[in-house]
């Protein structure tokens, strides 16, 4: 099974687990099981139209999906894929 | 003035020693740090160990852009600061921390807001950028100005226990150009979606290890040292201890300096973040009003919308309805009497009264300016800040 990392600021909605398992083709496939799963993560890595926001990064690897084949990219058994929301913190 | 006319006195180069006998640093890279001028924006968390290393390592000229005042709560992690400075601007006692670091170097200080207005003008006097500010609106700012204007800008971020570095819009040997911030990310969330640090807090190492970080890479630049971050994109998760790199790279939609440019000159990035959408406006009540309906015996209630450890520190009595459980309690909200809504600062509080207002048509519902913070200041100081 693929595993997919979830970032700290988006664990809350996944039990506070950093790592999780999912059997599927490619991107958009283990996006739905994990919005499946923790439906409340699908409003911070979904748009209103079920696609992947602009400010929320998918790496598969340590590659950008969208410079593969974007949610359509392929996963394997040992795919690490990365979700890399925007974060803004630094001054206050 | 070019790096190989720079000099330096018998005390500066006792003091840069220890890079000078790095056989690939050298005399060469400490003289184009002191030639080169950075421009740090935001002085706190991030800006703090930036500042401090650039300082020390002998950056020959260093800017520094922030608008605040040192408040007691900066002082676990902006380790530029201490209890003395506490009300005076960050700037400015920044500038005296750095200069009694450092005698040799020249400090600018600009005690204002980076605005669309005067960004061009401040940043083109310098050579890098380093990008600490903590909204997204000025993360866009810096990085479009940035762009227009051919600058490397070594960016870093926090949040909570996550910390983000890479090098923006930086031109290597090879006279290759890197990516920017809107390669990485088109479009910022949404206003609300994503809590400030202010709000969601950050544990305090976290901007020392990234900020630090971020000198590092502002003095590869400088030098030639090394390779920077440049198409590589860093994470830092402190709670695992796990770093992740990734490559990005240009994109051919990017709307600054893509296949068919549409950003010519700064824009409203308040706008552009949609901090300023067209919400419908919220009533308010200023932490004096609320005393005086208090006192009067006014029959009101008082809802409180922040976290039950928030609550713990200080409150004012409220009832406690956590943000995200709001919906879900509406019933307990009274609809036939004045309800003040209040939270840290004042925007989960707004949030609550939109979201209530729109899902169940409440028409009585008051936002209490400032949060419990403004309260705290204006009508009960013995409460604990935070």
């Amino acid at each position: 099974m693929a595993t997919i990392i979830i970032p700290t600021p988006l664990r809350k909605f996944t039990n506070n687990t950093a790592r999780i398992s999912i059997r599927a083709n490619n991107v958009k496939g283990v996006v739905n099981e994990l919005t499946f799963n923790f439906p409340d993560l699908k409003k911070h890595l979904l748009d209103e139209q079920g696609n992947i926001r602009s400010f929320v990064n998918v790496f598969v690897g340590d590659e950008d999906i969208r410079n593969l084949q974007k949610e359509q990219t392929p996963i394997k058994e040992e795919t690490v894929i990365s979700i890399v929301p925007a974060i803004a913190g630094g001054m206050a | 003035m070019s790096y190989e006319d720079i000099h330096f006195s018998k005390e500066e180069l006792a003091r840069y020693d220890r890079h000078i006998i790095i056989p690939d640093f050298g005399f060469e890279a400490q003289k184009k740090l002191k030639a080169a001028k950075v421009l740090v924006i935001g002085s706190g968390g991030l800006g703090s160990p930036s500042l401090l290393y650039l300082a020390a390592a002998g950056v020959g000229t260093i800017g520094i852009i922030d608008f605040d005042v040192v408040d007691d709560s900066n002082l676990q992690r902006q380790v530029l600061f201490g209890v003395d400075e506490i009300g005076k601007p960050k700037v400015e006692a920044a500038k005296k921390r750095l200069e009694s670091l450092n005698p040799f170097i020249t400090i600018k200080v600009y005690n204002q807001q980076l605005t669309s207005q005067n960004a061009l003008d401040i940043i083109k006097d310098y050579d890098v950028v380093a990008d600490g500010t903590d909204n997204f609106p000025t993360r866009y700012l810096v990085n479009d100005a940035c762009v227009l204007l051919g600058k490397p800008n070594v960016y870093g971020s926090i949040f909570q226990f996550e910390g983000q570095v890479s090098v923006f819009n930086y031109t290597n040997k090879e006279g290759e150009l890197g990516p920017n911030y809107r390669d990485l990310y088109p479009t910022p969330p949404p206003p609300g979606l994503v809590p400030s640090c202010a709000e969601g807090g950050v544990l305090g190492v976290l901007p020392g290890i990234i900020g630090s970080l971020q000198a590092l890479e502002v003095i590869k630049v400088i030098t030639g040292v090394g390779e920077t971050m440049s198409g590589r994109f860093f994470i830092f998760d402190a709670l695992n201890f796990e770093t992740r790199t990734f490559k990005i790279k240009r994109s051919p939609s990017n709307p600054l300096n893509g296949d068919n440019p549409t950003i010519k000159h700064l824009i409203d990035y308040e706008r552009f973040c949609g901090v300023k959408a067209v919400e419908k406006p919220i009533k308010e009540i200023s932490s004096r009003e609320l005393y005086d309906l208090q006192v009067r015996g006014e029959d009101i209630q008082i809802i409180d919308v922040r976290e039950p450890h928030e609550y713990q520190i200080a409150n004012m009595g409220g009832e406690l309805i956590p943000l995200a459980t709001v919906s879900a309690s509406a019933d307990k909200i009274d609809r036939n009497k004045k309800v003040i809504v209040h939270c840290k600062m004042g925007g989960r509080s707004a949030k609550a009264i939109h979201e209530l207002e729109e899902k169940f048509g409440f028409t009585n519902l008051y936002n209490l300016k400032g949060g419990i913070l403004g309260w705290i200041d204006e009508v009960q100081p013995e409460l604990t800040k935070y």
